[in-house]
């Protein structure tokens, strides 16, 4: 893993799991796969905080263990799952516009915790619900467990891996650790619960059974008397289909910039008739024909035949190569080039970041450049039709940044460089993860600003955070409009303003990192698609 | 074979017109240092989006953050002692739910080791304990008396604050198997022993669980 994706794990997990569980999760990062012992050697910490934390970050699919030979079990992180983190307001926000707000809550919830029963993960949703709803009314668990099998049969939430079942006949002793095994099949099989409740509502007056306010605890909820039906059955969220989502997503906002409405409307059926017999890592979907789609149109779309071959043949005409035509029976198969589309995006990206670092000159000239594979410097400051000075001083500056590399094309064997052609190209891929690399440097940068700028800003957030609670506190009892007016002038004027110029740098930054995780998106997808390929 | 050994004009083994400058012509100055920490940029970042998308996910990224802190997966650092302890930082400690781990899917080196203590005597006064049934309070004082003339006065006083503790601790879960509270014992025993290294928060503990310890600890050293 290179130093910024280290770096930025790093953040991530400190963020989000406090600072032992950084300290682990990037030792394990940096050296991969070692046993537990080793792990509380190196980092110096002690072994339970070690098991500690390596139980929180198994919990949350960040780290998987492995047995190895002689009883040794090794536990090695998963540094692309950790990056993930950054994404978890998109998948959420995608699974609202799907699912409304019942599917918002359970991903969530499976989010949060890493793993969770159906049952435990219905019960808090449910239960999340009522506290928002009016009063009187509470959440029937059984939609939400409507909308739990909607979204394991979309595929969204999928089973874990499950400890096998030991039959009593196993001689030995028990392995040092389960081999957690999955079968494809059971993966989104929902376990036949009879779950009949209602979401509490959590009033302040029976908070707690003892009656004092946090204080004695019970140790055991109710909740463990009980036995659970699905005990053992864990369910995750399936980021791979999200991420599927993602593309799809990506691909048919990019044909409705390019064409109109109609077609990205043929094309996102194509999509979601391809959702199911289609591994998302294919280069393109399989092929379907025109009659097909025509069947498969919303129901709102009433096209006529004729239009949709007129639009599936601009389609596949489209030097974008999004779609293709690979057959004429059926009315003519077309197919969706996955891989071409991704590598479409990925280039549109790199033109606009060159466009916006180096101006609409360079622009041209890298946009030339792409399309001719490879051109001599004389070559360049001709069809881009700019002053050789202008375009050598361009050149270079992109040279010098890696957008662009040379190719050296010798004459003669001795590679002599006045026998030598030099010719300037663009290596799609290579830029593709130049660029990557430079994201995650931004969005680490972005979160040591922000949580910079907290920390200045500390004893002032404290102090209103204190002074908010006074004064919700006040108005429950009933207080004179005075007196909070006297709570609330404790903070000065400008003090209000250096709150509000905090609040809105923080919400700067944490939007730009939500905008920069968008085009790792782009251009992680484009290299896996590469790689596959390959 | 260097032929001209530093005689007449350097020649160029290649036509320089390519390259892009002329001979002779100003060349900008070596650069002697790293670039700037902070470069001066011609063009200025397009602004972000700002549509209700964008909104929402912002929204939700810091209301993420906010309860990821209170989750028990989020594992504070220890502090240290401070000089002034603050009578506010009592009620301003957060409460997280506890959570115990499936232990079925973790390796089994991941569970808290049920022996911690490393004092044999403590060892025999949990075997005695696990035997007495938890709701005879007298057996259990009679017990302590016992180990209080066996061991010196802090080691007793160790075990009597287990002994209250798991008398405590027993009221409030007394319905519970016999296994459960056997380990429930042992884990109450990690929870007083701060010198070895049982987990001790994955329970929690009472607010005014340390102060009733306490008191008997001064009556055990008579």
């Amino acid at each position: 893993m290179t130093q910024a994706e280290i770096k930025l794990c790093s953040l991530l997990l400190q963020e989000h799991f406090g600072e032992i569980v950084e300290k682990i999760g990037v030792h394990l990062i940096r050296t991969g796969s070692q046993p537990l012992r080793v792990i509380a050697h190196d980092t110096g910490t002690s072994l339970d905080q070690v098991k500690k934390a390596l139980c929180v970050l198994i919990q949350h699919n960040l780290v998987i263990y492995q047995v190895h030979k002689r009883g040794v079990v090794e536990y090695e992180a998963q540094c692309s799952r950790v990056l993930r983190m950054l994404r978890y307001p998109r998948y959420i926000y995608t699974t609202k516009t799907l699912y409304s707000d019942t599917g918002e809550l359970i991903v969530e919830e499976l989010l949060l915790n890493g793993k969770m029963t159906m049952s435990a993960v219905v019960k808090k949703v449910a239960d999340r619900l009522t506290e928002t709803m009016e009063d009187g009314k509470t959440m029937d668990y059984a939609e939400v467990s409507n909308t739990f099998v909607r979204l394991a049969d979309t595929h969204f939430v999928q089973r874990c891996p499950l400890v096998p079942a030991t039959e009593n006949s196993d001689p030995g002793p028990p392995p040092p650790a389960p081999t957690l095994v999955i079968n494809e099949k059971d993966m989104y099989l929902v376990p036949k619960l009879n779950l009949i409740g209602k979401g509490k509502r959590r009033r302040s007056s029976d908070e707690d059974a003892a009656g004092e306010p946090k204080a004695k605890r019970p140790k055991h909820t109710t909740d463990n008397k009980e036995p659970i039906p699905d005990d053992g059955i864990y369910w995750q969220v399936n980021l791979d289909r999200f991420h599927q989502h993602f593309r799809d997503q990506a691909i048919v906002s990019a044909v409705a910039n390019r064409m109109d409405q109609t077609s990205s409307e043929i094309v996102r059926t194509m999509l979601r008739m391809s959702e199911i017999t289609t591994p998302s890592s294919a280069p393109f979907t399989q092929p379907l024909s025109s009659n097909e789609i025509f069947r498969s149109l919303p129901v709102g779309y009433n096209i006529s035949k004729q239009v949709l071959d007129q639009y599936l043949t601009l389609l596949a005409d489209d030097p974008l190569e999004f779609v293709g035509k690979s057959g004429d029976s059926g009315g003519g198969m077309y197919v969706i080039n996955l891989h071409k589309a991704l590598t479409s995006l990925a280039t549109a990206t790199l033109e606009s970041v060159v466009q916006e670092r180096f101006g609409s000159r360079c622009a041209r000239i890298f946009r030339l450049v792409l399309q001719k594979k490879h051109l001599e410097q004389k070559q360049v400051e001709d069809f881009a039709m700019i002053p050789a000075k202008e375009a050598k001083d361009m050149l270079y500056k992109m040279l010098s940044e890696n957008f662009v590399s040379l190719q050296e094309i010798p004459k003669t064997p001795d590679h002599a460089p006045s026998r030598t052609f030099y010719l300037y190209t663009v290596n799609v891929l290579s830029a593709a993860r130049m660029l990557l690399h430079r994201c995650y440097k931004s969005i680490a940068n972005l979160i040591e600003r922000r949580q910079f700028e907290t920390k200045e800003n500390k004893r002032l957030l404290e102090k209103s955070q204190r002074v908010e609670a006074i004064i919700a506190s006040m108005q429950a009892t009933g207080a004179e409009e005075a007196q909070l007016q006297e709570i609330e002038e404790m903070i000065t004027a400008p003090e209000r303003q250096q709150l509000e110029t905090l609040k809105r740098n923080v919400n700067k930054l944490d939007a730009s990192e939500i905008q920069v995780d968008e085009t790792i998106f782009l251009l992680e997808s484009y290299i896996e698609s590469t790689m596959k390929k390959q | 074979m260097a032929r001209n050994n530093g005689r007449g004009r350097a020649a160029y083994t290649f036509n320089i017109e390519t390259i892009g400058f002329s001979r002779g012509e100003k060349l900008p100055d070596v650069v002697l240092k790293p670039p700037p920490l902070f470069p001066v940029t011609d063009y200025k970042p397009v602004p972000l989006k700002t549509r209700e998308r964008e909104d929402y996910m912002l929204a939700l990224k810091q209301e993420l953050r906010e309860t990821m802190k209170r989750m028990p997966s989020f594992i504070e650092t220890p502090e240290g002692k401070l000089d002034i302890e603050r009578y506010s930082k009592r009620y301003m400690k957060v409460y997280k739910e506890e959570w115990i781990p499936d232990w079925r899917r973790l390796p089994r080196e991941m569970k808290p080791r049920k022996k911690c203590k490393k004092d044999p005597k403590s060892k025999k006064a949990k075997d005695t304990v696990k035997g007495t049934s938890l709701a005879n309070t007298a057996d259990m004082l009679k017990k302590t008396e016992e180990l209080e003339k066996r061991g010196d006065g802090e080691k007793s006083g160790e075990e009597n604050e287990e002994k209250e503790g798991s008398k405590e601790k027993s009221e409030e879960g007394d319905d519970d198997g016999d296994d459960d509270a056997a380990e429930q014992e042992e884990y109450d025993d990690g929870k007083q022993e701060e010198e070895n290294d049982c987990i001790n928060s994955y329970f929690e503990d009472g607010d005014d669980f340390g102060a009733g310890s306490d008191d008997n600890m001064d009556k055990a050293t008579y």
